[in-house]
């Protein structure tokens, strides 16, 4: 079973056993606007919680991406140096960034789910 | 009575032709605005703790006449030699077209930076001209439009290879046969950023760790080397290889990317581009496709409009300070695009064969005078050159150098015993003659230049001749003759908006009358053909008007002394943070690292921050706009062990005189920093505050916004800096001619006084106007912009206001609550101006979704109004998308700007005229300005990045 989380950054991680898939939200396609460019991690990269782990660009911004939990990346979506666009037409699934495995699972205590982050989001 | 002979002489003439509005215009003008003369008014804008009662004297005002030729008097003090110095600057012949139909033709000059793409295709295509010459001569896979100079481009090449390269030492490895003032730059650069510059010969550096690697080719002393091997060997290290070249040069060269070069820069100044004693020139930078994201500059882009068809735009914007801030690829924004635009037409009417037989020429020259040299006993230091020789001349150097001034001929003294001379397209087979006179002090020798010829080898050695093509795209061969490329200028100056059309009405970057008088003594041989390194003795002239310029502007800003290195104001700011770091330093604080900077501030601020060494805290802004004093004393407080400095802009960015800003100032030295001021909207306070007096340590001046250089469709500029006393010990100078401070914080420019030879328009402005000149220009700019704000508050709110209701010289209107109610964006409304003919105001900065309107003294009332019927007229059509008269995609303002092959297409279905499209303004008419292209579509082009020429079916496309 699949449970997807979110950051006050508006990230999201979709948990698959050890392994997370991050992306954004659609909320975050949204106010970006067209994407244009993707920044990615390097697979084998070990991330904090936190850390900056790529760019997202659309034309007149760019925005950081930051890791929702610590781990190791072991897969990246090359598909999006071809096809930003994916970021804004299917943000949860072919527009996904990068995937982790995930390193200390009590961080995912910080995440929000997505009742409590829609919440979040209409009050923004 | 008549009037008396001194009124008809007019001696105020020129302020009055400066001046936009007229006298009775004025009146009416303030008793729109609410106030009951000009005086009045500045007094309900301006401060009174910052109000000079009386302005600061510059002189009286002169006529045009006396102003040329009082400088006339002291360019003729200058001795123009023939520089065969070298050092990356060479003669170089402007063809005439070029120089009268560009260099001197407003349509070129007075353009902005190409941000509305729309009305910028002209210059649009000839930078991309510019970027696939410097591609092809490279060998390159991607060029920028163009850098400030070499030595800066060779620093952005450093910083470049740190981010991008992978080696982990923090070692820049710098050949020393590289221009002395290129690795002065990169020292200076280097240190806030604590990477160590090693230098030594190539084949030193190649046993030797770093992240990357700088060659110069040729060398500075002349020499042609194959760099191939060092370049795999640094490559098996792990390091990026970077290489300062020549154009020229590499027409007859291996270009540098077809041996393995990562990163190629260069100055573009000996294609067409005068000296003028140091600039202005266009460097370019070109790199390997995969640091294409991480290239400094502005690179333009080839996308497609709405209708499909090619059109060019500035790409990749994410990188660059405007957006990135601090965490931008370099502070560059001005670069220097006429310049670089002269480059590339010399390339597109010499073609290839042209420029290769100039180069043959130059080398064939070299050759000969090579082996006369060697006849006449001397010995050439090179095994293989291009155009540059260096010699062997024991304890002569002092006698051939006296015989060369002689001769009237400056060679390069090595002081080693060497002299260095570089041929240029100037030279001649009687310059060769002379040379072997100064050189061997006789009159006659048993050879000649044709009987050299016959004999003397080429000295490119035979592994390094160029043969891949170049300039194969039929731009380069199309306009060969004088007609065909006068046709080809006009042409593309036609697709532009320029101020020789109309009112470019930018906020911060004001758009103001480049006097026609002002740009004359830019063309004087006495200023345009003076080589940077010539002994200073021969530049008398030009001492003259800089120290002069220098005096009037410390008068004008209220500081102790001026530097007119930095030629441009991101390299001003940088300038001014390092003088700032010195300070500190020479008091024992050089611990001291934070930067605050204000919300609102430019982009560049935090760039130029970072790059010399600090941290960047932001300043909250107040509900008003204002620094939220609060804030500033709170983080001054929390970081008063560390803080080094304020970047305050004034008045600031949202068009506002801050009451608070001695106060502001005050807290930033009470707790140890220094206050850098930005001086963008200089032209708000001219003759009426100076900023020295105010509290700023350190401020830089944009000569090409408020002192009138033309902006040049994105550069040249200029940014010198003043500062107080206690920081002019430490203003920058130069490893070859004395000048700056004498703990002098480095060179910042590759020049001493930057671009010197646009410097006579800011010197001849400040003349013509005088002392109540300068200060009636800043009235009349405030004057004029709370016209605007007044006459537009029935239909657009201004968004920041300072006390009695007024804006500064410039005014932001409020246009985001448009989307809600009619999805008008700003890009909606700045698009729709172009049917009426005008440039955009600045869009989105400081605010995202808003207007700053920045009309300058300059512009007349008629223009101001003609402007203002224009939003008017807008904002009905908003309304009309308000009550959904108009569907939401098919209307006026989103389908903006209109082409002539809309309107004249078969079919016509849209729920709005022909009329309404094209002519919504009853001035809209005779004198039409149709966009060559529909809006352009920036996600298409920033997905797909394409920076070459396109090919040329897609030029015949009918507009």
């Amino acid at each position: 079973m699949t449970k997807t989380l979110f950051s006050d950054d508006h990230e999201y991680i979709r948990l698959e056993g050890a392994v997370g898939t991050i992306g954004i939200s659609d909320y975050a396609q949204n106010a970006l606007g067209d994407v244009v460019y993707v920044e990615l991690p390097k697979v084998g990269a070990k991330l904090a919680q936190g850390d900056q782990a790529g760019v997202v660009e659309s034309v007149k911004s760019a925005s950081e991406i930051y890791s929702p939990v610590s781990g190791e990346v072991v897969e990246v979506n090359a598909a999006l140096a071809n096809d930003p666009a994916q970021v804004n037409q299917d943000p949860f699934g072919k527009g996904w960034f990068y995937k982790v495995k995930i390193s200390n699972d009590t961080e995912l205590q910080k995440l929000k789910d997505e009742t409590a982050y829609n919440k979040y989001v209409q009050g923004l | 009575m008549t009037a008396a002979i001194v009124d008809l002489e007019q001696r105020d003439d020129f302020i009055h032709r400066h001046i936009g509005p007229r006298e009775t215009h004025v009146a009416s003008m303030l008793r729109v605005v609410g106030a009951s003369s000009l005086d009045d008014l500045t007094a309900k804008i301006v401060p009174a703790s910052i109000l000079e009662k009386s302005p600061p004297v510059v002189g009286e005002p002169m006529t045009e006449t006396e102003a040329l030729a009082k400088l006339r008097e002291m360019a003729e003090q200058n001795k123009v030699f023939r520089s065969l110095i070298g050092l990356g600057y060479y003669d170089t012949i402007t063809p005439n077209v070029i120089l009268r139909n560009v260099l001197q033709n407003p349509g070129w000059y007075t353009a902005y930076t190409p941000y509305q793409p729309e009305i910028s295709q002209g210059r649009l295509e000839a930078l991309v001209n510019f970027q696939q010459m410097v591609m092809d001569l490279t060998g390159m896979q991607l060029a920028n439009a163009s850098m400030l100079d070499e030595g800066t481009a060779a620093a952005e090449a450093m910083t470049l290879a740190k981010r991008v390269g992978t080696h982990q030492s923090n070692t820049f490895l710098v050949a020393s046969d590289c221009h002395p003032q290129t690795i002065a730059i990169i020292e200076t650069r280097a240190k806030p950023l604590g990477i160590t510059v090693v230098t030594g010969t190539p084949e030193e550096l190649a046993g030797k760790e770093g992240f990357a690697l700088l060659l110069q080719y040729p060398t500075t002393r002349g020499e042609v080397s194959d760099y191939a091997e060092i370049t795999k060997t640094a490559h098996a290290k792990g390091m990026i290889v970077s290489v300062a070249t020549d154009l020229l040069a590499l027409t007859l060269l291996k270009p540098p990317g077809e041996w393995g070069a990562d990163i190629v820069f260069g100055s573009a100044q000996r294609f067409g581009v005068p000296l003028g004693y140091g600039g202005p020139h266009a460097a370019f930078f070109a790199v390997k496709d995969e640091y294409k994201r991480s290239v400094p500059g502005r690179i333009v882009g080839v996308s497609v409009d709405s209708k499909g068809k090619a059109a060019f735009r500035l790409a990749l914007q994410t990188r660059e300070q405007h957006i990135r801030r601090e965490k931008a690829t370099s502070n560059i924004c001005t670069a220097q695009v006429l310049l670089a635009n002269i480059a590339g037409f010399y390339a597109v009417y010499h073609g290839p064969e042209g420029l290769k037989t100039i180069a043959m020429r130059i080398h064939r020259l070299t050759s000969v005078l090579a082996a006369g040299l060697v006849k006449l006993g001397f010995e050439i230091e090179n095994n293989h050159c291009f155009d540059t020789l260096t010699i062997d001349v024991g304890n002569g150097a002092q006698d051939i150098i006296a015989r060369a001034h002689k001769h009237g001929i400056n060679l390069r003294d090595f002081g080693d015993g060497c002299l260095g001379l570089s041929l240029d397209e100037k030279s001649t087979r009687d310059e060769v003659v002379q040379l072997w006179q100064i050189f061997s002090g006789k009159s006659a020798f048993g050879f000649s230049v044709e009987s050299l010829d016959q004999t003397a080898p080429d000295l490119i050695p035979d592994n390094l001749r160029r043969t891949s093509e170049f300039l194969t795209h039929p731009t380069f061969h199309l306009y060969r003759s004088e007609t065909e490329m006068l046709r080809y200028l006009s042409h593309l100056e036609r697709k532009d908006i320029a101020l020789n059309r109309s009112m470019i009405p930018l906020g911060s970057c004001t758009m103001k009358l480049n006097a026609t008088v002002e740009m004359i003594p830019i063309s004087w041989p006495e200023f345009c053909d003076m080589h940077p390194f010539a002994p200073v003795d021969q530049a008398e002239g030009y001492r003259l008007m800089l120290q002069d310029l220098e005096q009037k502007l410390s008068t004008l800003t209220g500081f102790a002394a001026v530097s007119l290195q930095p030629n441009a104001g991101s390299q001003g700011e940088y300038a001014g943070l390092l003088t700032i770091h010195a300070y500190h330093e020479s008091r024992g604080e050089g611990h001291r690292n934070i930067c605050l900077i204000p919300s609102s501030a430019h982009g560049t601020n935090p760039a130029s921050a970072v790059m010399a060494g600090m941290h960047v805290v932001v300043v909250a802004c107040d509900t008003n706009g204002n620094v939220d004093l609060g804030d500033l004393r709170t983080k001054a407080a929390e970081h008063k062990d560390k803080l080094a400095a304020l970047m305050v802009t004034y008045p600031s960015t949202h068009g506002v005189f801050e009451e608070e800003i001695r106060e502001i100032c005050r807290i930033i030295h009470e707790y140890g920093g220094q206050v850098y001021m930005d001086g963008a909207n200089f032209n708000a306070l001219v003759g009426l505050a100076c900023p020295g007096k105010i509290g700023a340590d350190v401020m830089h001046m944009n000569l090409h916004k408020t002192f009138c250089i033309p902006h040049g469709g994105g550069g040249p500029g200029m940014g010198p800096i003043g500062v107080a006393a206690h920081l002019a010990p430490f203003l920058p100078g130069n490893p070859l001619i004395q000048t700056g401070g004498e703990q002098a914080v480095g060179a910042i420019s590759a020049a001493p006084w930057g671009s010197a030879s646009i410097l006579p328009i800011s010197w001849v402005y400040i003349s013509l106007m005088g002392t109540e000149g300068l200060k009636r220009a800043s009235q009349i700019a405030i004057l004029n912009a709370n016209y605007i704000a007044k006459k537009l508050e029935k239909y657009y709110t201004t968004l920041y206001k300072g006390k009695n209701g007024f804006v500064a010289h410039e005014c932001i209107l409020d246009t985001r609550h448009f989307k809600d109610s009619a999805h008008v964006s700003v890009d909606d409304i700045a698009k729709r101006l172009m049917d009426f003919g005008f440039h955009a105001p600045t869009m989105s900065f400081p605010v995202p979704g808003t207007l700053m309107i920045e009309p300058t003294e300059s512009e007349s009332m008629a223009e101001l109004d003609r402007f203002i019927e224009a939003l008017v007229v807008i904002r009905t059509e908003i309304s009309q998308l308000e009550s959904k008269v108009w569907p939401e995609n098919n209307n006026p303002l989103h389908l903006a700007p209109h082409t002539l092959a809309d309107l004249t297409a078969e079919e016509w279905t849209r729920p709005y005229t022909r009329h309404v499209a094209a002519f919504p303004a009853p001035y809209v008419g005779a004198d039409k300005f149709w966009p060559p292209v529909n809006r352009i579509d920036h996600v298409a082009g920033d997905r797909h990045l394409v920076c070459t020429c396109p090919p040329i079916e897609n030029y015949s496309v009918a507009a």
